[in-house]
């Protein structure tokens, strides 16, 4: 029978946790690497069995471990991330000139073909690519040194590279995200990037519709439609059909536009997720509530999803990279808390219940799927989002 | 002349990382004794400490790391200056400590 394994990087350590296909009986493994924040880990989509893992810890520096057994036993790789060549420097949050320095690893992408390659996405940002399962990393510098690196500033959490989005039908076509410099896509592999931020709209910027700098918390995509991004940006949600070439907002009637995980349904392209947050000050649900907000349009049409979720007392966040979904028939979404709740539903989203409430605050949630999955349900026609009106109102951002 | 017989104790996420059961580890390192020279014997030991107590690229201390010994702070000695003849000799333990562990 097909199971799930979810791979939770928490605060201190990871967590594997595990279940059969109907995703209700779960077993949890770990913690590994205890006590160090584990800010990613990632199954290959070509060997499952191979999984690569962030921990990261302000003392000790960065770690890339990896495991060749489903999260079993764990190697470490090399943990020697260099800039190439002279660094130069980008905004600090006062403006002023700072130096590139290298932090910590926060998201890494296995190639879907090759389980030896991997993508790690860097703060201060920068994107690296290993060829020999994370032994040797290189910088693909083209984006650091790209010519508005030094207008690129830090968010809140430190001016981290938390997205990347590898095209299943392009193998030269990569989509990066930075807070807050904004997205990049490059369409040779690595080696030059474009900055792809037309249309968004950052009130905090001095040129709110600026070419970089925008504030953007997590990027997804469907693989059957690569071309079709959907962006969560710290305000605004947003959606591109051409690669990012052009954002129109589909925030629509959700509660509030704020909030940081986004991502899309296995079989349904225009299925999309999010989890509206009260505020960019106050990061937690609106009114104590924990709740999934469910597009079946693509945006602007949202659904309240609430069945088995918190209904009073939840003042938890749910982090950029802590949202996953898994590829069986009935697709289930995944996401984890700062209180330390991993949430799945087996459903699409229509019924949620907690594997687990009482891990360290959760950092990132992946999802592998064991087995083959049936054929994919045929997804539904494409239907066009509708463009809709910015709105005038000037909400405090 | 012989490798000193150095002790050395570990913080514990360092001692999860390279998986030891004790704090405390004695580590031969060829004369002269310094920072560097008990780091490199620590690394060559345990090679899954590498890069966790410098920066890769700069080979210095890294900025939360502290090293006591003999009741004395030598995070700002230089690294490749001989440490106190206690260390050398294995008598007092070269104590490596994250700084203002207490938190998070």
């Amino acid at each position: 029978m097909s199971g799930v394994r979810v791979l939770a990087g928490t605060h201190k350590g990871a967590f594997v946790l595990t279940s059969d296909g109907r995703r209700k009986n779960w077993k949890i493994a770990g913690p590994f690497f205890a006590g160090w924040p584990v800010y990613h880990m990632k199954g290959s989509p070509a060997d499952p069995r191979r999984i690569y893992a962030s921990p990261t810890s302000d003392w000790f520096g960065q770690q890339v471990q990896r495991s060749d057994d489903g999260g079993k036993t764990w190697t470490q790789v090399n943990n020697k991330f260099v800039y190439d060549g002279e660094t130069g420097t980008h905004q600090w949050y006062d403006g002023k000139p700072h130096p590139w320095e290298f932090k910590r690893v926060w998201h890494l992408e296995p190639h879907p073909a090759n389980p030896d390659v991997v993508y790690a996405g860097v703060e201060d940002a920068a994107l690296f690519r290993s060829d020999d399962g994370g032994q040797n990393w290189r910088e693909l510098s083209g984006l650091r040194r790209h010519s508005t690196g030094r207008r690129w500033q830090p968010g809140a959490g430190g001016m981290c590279l938390h997205t990347i989005l590898l095209d299943p039908k392009n193998p030269r076509r990569i989509v990066i995200a930075i807070s807050a410099a904004g997205a990049f896509r490059s369409d040779d592999g690595g080696e030059t990037w474009t900055p792809i931020n037309r249309g968004l709209y950052s009130k905090y910027l001095p040129d709110p519709t600026a070419e970089v700098g925008h504030c953007v918390h997590h990027v997804a995509m469907h693989a059957s439609r690569p071309d079709t991004l959907f962006m969560q940006k710290h305000w605004d949600v947003m959606r591109s059909d051409n690669a990012g070439g052009q954002w129109t907002e589909v925030s629509g009637n959700l509660p509030t536009d704020f909030g940081f995980v986004i991502d899309v349904h296995a079989h349904q392209p225009e299925t999309v997720y999010v989890v509206p947050i009260k505020s960019d000050v106050e990061h937690y649900p609106l009114d104590g509530k924990l709740r999934v907000w469910r597009s079946r349009s693509g945006g602007n049409q949202w659904q309240e999803l609430k069945r088995g979720l918190p209904d009073r007392d939840c003042y938890v966040n749910v982090l950029r990279d802590a949202m996953a979904v898994d590829q069986l028939d009935d697709c289930g979404i995944y996401f984890g808390t700062t209180g330390g709740q991993v949430y799945v539903s087996p459903d699409g989203g229509d019924h949620w219940q907690a594997i687990t409430h009482d891990l360290p605050k959760v950092l990132s949630i992946e999802v592998q799927t064991l087995a083959s999955p049936r054929a994919k349900r045929a997804a539904p026609p494409a239907r066009k989002p509708q463009p809709k009106p910015k709105r005038a109102s000037a909400r405090s951002r | 002349m012989g490798a000193a017989r150095v002790k050395v104790e570990l913080p514990s996420p360092l001692r999860v990382l390279a998986e030891l059961h004790s704090a405390e580890l004695e580590l031969a390192v060829p004369p002269p004794v310094t920072l560097n020279a008990v780091l490199d014997a620590l690394e060559a030991a345990h090679p899954r400490l590498a890069n966790t107590l410098r920066d890769p690229s700069s080979g210095q201390r890294r900025p939360f790391i502290r090293f006591y010994a003999h009741q004395e702070d030598l995070s700002h000695i230089p690294q490749d200056a001989p440490l106190p003849p206690a260390v050398a000799s294995g008598d007092e333990p070269l104590l490596i400590i994250g700084a203002i562990a207490g938190g998070a």
